[in-house]
């Protein structure tokens, strides 16, 4: 109990400091932080909602960036075809993922461990070749966007501090979601349905539907994570959807620790932080990130959630 | 309270520095320096370094800087390291632009930050064009340019059944049209593979099957390395000589060796050109960096040097930008392509020769210029360009 | 007809090459349970060395030795060094450790050897082409590829199909506690398969460089492939993964031979032009999901877990 109390502290404190943001590149006159940490705010959402299916659900999905990817065309061909409603660009990506996430969920949750790792990966190159070759939307030298999308004269996402708000805005409202989801009636079914899914099938849950649900969220909350991506940058391309990019949403997981709402989002933080610091200094810093990321795991997968606060939990096994 | 002092007192030197920025020019290179294409990211930052310490480490006589930024071949750790150089770095310049995905996503930021934008490669059609700017200037070439010289070449010298190929993606259709722009003989089949692709032997077995006079490809950096062996491999070669556009440079010839020899190429440059400054700068590269440049180390060479004219041209006035992109207009700086100016919407007029392989005395491949095919040659959509029409 | 009968003796090539990554994979995947995204770097490992030691010593007889050993050198140390620890660990730190070794070996290589592609070239005895089908030549050295794979395809069977070790490796696959219990070391076991894994993807390395390009990166993009042919052939099995890596050898080549003038039949130049190669690469992931949707196991799983 004493871990969950510290947990939401960090929380809470993690969410006060990120809000901060702005003004202190303000004060710092460095307003290029605040673009970075736009920027590590989008990845944090995508983080978040891996963790909803890998943490809790038990659902090894190695094709996460797809949904970015389909969250941030959406949002590029909608802007494309003129239609700047930024509320619009938001609800056609997210019923874009959700129709994806559906479609692949329907097939991928058929198998499970290693089978199951191997068809999302298999959908997100599946679905990563299709835009390369869809030269109508830029093909692999992707589509540049027109303008942001608009909300009228209250958010005017041209400005950086409001986009950075506006991001801030859908992450603490994606954190509030997921820490009632994870312990509602939904929550237990798909965490017992981790441990064993015949028993919550003999106690008379629908586990495919629930499993589907919960893979269903966390591609929408991915895809809207693809959409502001979009937004941010004006500008979409295949490259936000290769393979290792899903790898990399995985290894922001793991860095912050499992199952800890807020952990992702420090791992989003870190890793980002980190790839900026290294590229800065060295052009072989894949090289680094790789002996990071396998003494983390050889050290027992303590992400930086356990780090924060001296607890040493053993993370479960699935 | 009391944290706002320390904030305020640890922002002192920040201020101070950014204070001593103004005599300073920063240039900022964004380029890919990480993974396989950093083949050809690699001579872009040694001919930047090499062109700066030849102009005693002075930009227009004001001490100046690069700063290197990898994009890692993604365009949004492009868009993310352009970002950092307008608002961190606070460059006067931005250099750089291996790949028209990376330029596509900095452009509209870089100049909507009124920041001039050189690329030193990159030169796809939409900039050429309707959105071309004041602020953007293309160093290298219009990608449909060297096909267009390569179709032209064939034509008239009577090859008029060709089977093309290029990767499917945007660039590679650009190329296939820019040469059925000026080639209009038969065409035997026209193949599009999937972009990355690296064995071609399906594709080079239906060659054959077509006999064609000729083929005509488009094959950038690794996947050209494959083609080009492969093609060799099976034995085409000697029945069916192959043309190629941005397949065969210096840096991969490295790799395909023997497998390209007699291939021919067209570019813009190459580093055996009959130019003095050409040769000036192949020689000093070479002595520093001990191998032979590749046309992308070439344009960014001429790059620095442009940015030294303009700066010059404005005697270090840094926030007199219409007197700068004036000067960078002019094209008044010494290049390696010798004449060399722009054109209306900021592309270059330049020639365009074929290349052949060949080996050298030290039993080495090299790319040797056989014959002039463009002379002072424009780009195909200029006349798109609003700047063309004022 | 003649070209169809070319396309198939490519697709062949194309196959066997794809068999020897599977073969490592779904070995170590079907007894120790692991997912190794790092097999990829294997491949790299003894394509480097292999090109390294051609061009030092221009004798393809001492490359070939040199390359398997440094993968095999390079598969023993990870096994016991990294792998051994995630034996018991579930597949999401699997995925994440050997992702990292990915992303370091990518980086080494090119420390150690520079960022520029390597230059291997093809033995002269193997240099130049052979006929087998009239107005055809096909080139010396694939044929030698499939010759070579359909060898190691054949002995690979004998090993695990008639000799004690083989029976291990078996009974291991399909219960490890078990062949344990019955007292077969698993420790040495799982390190022998494991050391065959990597010499396999040596081997598959060593003969893709010469004609792909030997790159930092070059193994990311068949060891994607030959996680299709594992998953398609049933993980575990070594005659599933031979099916199956023919089989995506075959569809992929005639994909991209045939895919856009049939398109051609029925759609206008421009929109087949696209059409034909977007669906050509998307083929394999097809042909990889609707085998799993009818059967999540892969079409040859081995019996009995």
């Amino acid at each position: 109990m004493a871990a969950n109390r510290n947990r939401r502290l960090i929380m809470w404190l993690g969410m006060a400091a990120l809000a901060l943001v702005p003004p202190v590149s303000l004060a710092l006159s460095q307003p290029y932080y605040v673009d970075l940490f736009t920027r590590i705010l989008i990845f944090s959402i995508a983080a978040l909602s891996l963790d909803l299916i890998i943490s809790y659900g038990g659902m090894l999905s190695f094709g996460h960036a797809v949904y970015l990817g389909v969250g941030a065309y959406a949002v590029g061909i909608a802007d494309a075809y003129g239609i700047d409603s930024g509320l619009f660009q938001l609800l056609v990506a997210a019923a874009a993922t959700a129709a994806i996430a559906t479609f692949i969920g329907l097939v991928s949750l058929r198998t499970s461990g290693v089978h199951f790792i191997m068809i999302t990966l298999a959908f997100s190159q599946m679905i990563y070749f299709l835009s390369i070759s869809v030269n109508k939307f830029g093909g692999e030298d992707g589509m540049t966007l027109n303008q942001r999308g608009q909300f009228g004269s209250l958010i005017p996402l041209d400005n950086a501090n409001v986009l950075y708000y506006f991001v801030f805005a859908f992450l603490a409202l994606f954190l509030w979601i997921q820490s009632h989801l994870v312990r509602s009636r939904f929550g237990m079914v798909i965490r017992g349905a981790r441990t064993n899914p015949r028993r919550m099938a003999a106690l008379g849950f629908p586990v495919f539907r629930y499993q589907l649900g919960a893979f269903v969220i966390s591609g929408v909350m991915c895809g809207v994570a693809g959409a502001l991506l979009a937004e941010q940058a004006l500008f979409v391309s295949p490259a936000i959807m290769q393979w290792s990019r899903s790898g990399e949403i995985m290894v922001m997981v793991i860095m912050g620790g499992m199952g800890t709402l807020f952990g992702p989002i420090l791992g989003a933080v870190a890793y980002l932080v980190l790839e900026d610091v290294l590229t800065g200094l060295t052009q072989y810093w894949g090289f680094f990130l790789g002996i990071i990321l396998v003494a983390i795991i050889l050290m027992g997968r303590q992400g930086i959630m356990s780090l924060v606060y001296g607890l040493r939990w053993k993370s479960s096994h699935g | 309270m009391k944290a706002k002092w320390l904030l305020a007192a640890g922002l002192l030197p920040l201020f101070a520095t950014h204070a001593s920025a103004a005599d300073k020019v920063k240039i900022g290179l964004i380029t890919t320096l990480s993974g396989p294409e950093a083949v050809m990211g690699n001579p872009m930052r040694d001919s930047a370094n090499l062109a700066l310490s030849m102009l005693g480490g002075k930009i227009g006589g004001l001490p100046a800087e690069i700063v290197f930024g990898d994009d890692q071949q993604k365009p949004d750790m492009g868009r993310q390291q352009a970002e950092k150089m307008l608002k961190k770095d606070k460059v006067n310049f931005i250099t750089g632009m291996l790949g028209s995905n990376v330029l596509l996503a900095v452009y509209r930021q870089v100049i909507g930050a009124h920041t001039i934008l050189i690329s030193a490669n990159a030169g796809p059609h939409q900039l050429a064009g309707k959105m071309c700017s004041p602020y953007f200037f293309a160093m290298g070439s219009q990608n449909d340019e060297a096909p267009e010289a390569m179709g032209h070449y064939l034509i008239a010298h009577h090859v008029d059944d060709v089977y093309v190929m290029a990767p499917n993606y945007a660039a590679g259709h650009d190329m296939i049209s820019g040469f059925k722009r000026t080639y209009k003989g038969k065409i035997a089949g026209e193949v599009y593979t999937t972009f990355g692709q690296h064995d071609y032997q399906a594709e080079i077995s239906q060659i054959r099957a077509a006999k064609p006079k000729a083929v005509f490809v488009f094959y950038p950096g690794g996947m050209g390395i494959q083609f080009v062996k492969q093609y060799a491999e099976f034995g085409l070669k000697k029945d069916i000589p192959l043309y190629s556009v941005y397949t065969v440079d210096p840096g991969t010839l490295k790799a395909e060796r023997e497998a390209a020899l007699g291939n021919y190429d067209a570019s813009f440059w190459g580093a055996d050109l009959d130019i003095a400054r050409s040769q000036q700068y192949v020689a000093a590269f070479t002595k520093k960096y001990h191998y032979t440049p590749p046309n992308y180390g070439a344009v960014t060479f001429d790059a620095i040097f442009a940015i030294d004219s303009a700066v010059k041209a404005v005697h270090g006035d840094l926030s007199n930008k219409k007197g700068m992109i004036a000067a960078l207009e002019k094209a008044n700086f010494p290049s390696v392509r010798g004449n060399f100016a722009f054109n209306t919407n900021h592309f270059p007029i330049e020639n365009f020769y074929l290349f052949t392989v060949v080996k050298t005395a030290d039993g080495k491949e090299s790319l040797k210029k056989r014959e002039t095919i463009f002379t002072a040659h424009k780009d195909a959509y200029a006349s798109e360009c609003p700047m063309t029409k004022k | 007809m003649l070209l169809l009968l070319v396309q198939a003796f490519n697709g062949l090539q194309f196959g066997v090459m794809l068999f020897l990554m599977a073969a490592g994979l779904t070995l170590v995947f079907g007894i120790m349970n692991v997912v190794n995204l790092a097999h990829g770097s294997l491949y790299m490992v003894g394509a480097y060395v292999c090109a390294e030691t051609y061009v030092a010593t221009h004798s393809f007889l001492l490359a070939i030795p040199a390359g398997l050993l440094a993968a095999l050198a390079t598969g023993v140390i990870i096994e016991i060094g990294i792998f051994r620890a995630l034996y018991t660990r579930d597949h999401l730190d699997q995925v994440l450790a050997t992702f990292g070794l990915t992303l370091m070996f990518n980086d080494l290589v090119r420390i150690i050897w520079g960022s520029d592609a390597i230059y291997a070239t093809v033995p002269k005895f193997l240099a130049g082409q052979v006929v087998i089908i009239p107005g055809a030549p096909y080139p010396a050295y694939r044929l030698a590829i499939i010759v070579v794979g359909l060898a190691v395809a054949a002995l690979l069977y004998l090993i695990i199909a008639r000799t004690r070790y083989g029976m291990i490796i078996r009974a291991g696959a399909s219960n490890r506690v078990m062949a344990g219990a019955l007292g077969a070391n698993i420790v040495v076991l799982y390190t022998v398969v494991f050391a065959l894994g990597a010499l396999l993807a040596g081997l598959a390395g060593l003969m893709a460089g010469p004609i792909f390009t030997v790159a930092s990166g070059m193994g990311d993009s068949i060891l994607i492939l030959a996680f299709v042919v594992i998953v398609i052939g049933g993980i575990g099995s070594i005659r599933g993964a031979f099916i199956a890596a023919l089989a995506v050898g075959f569809i992929d080549t005639m994909g991209r031979a045939y895919l856009r003038p049939l398109f051609g039949l029925f759609l206008p130049s421009t929109a087949a032009d696209n059409a034909g190669p977007a669906v050509a690469s998307m083929l394999i992931y097809i042909v990889m999901a609707a085998v799993l949707f009818f059967r999540p196991q892969g079409l040859f799983p081995p019996r009995m877990r």
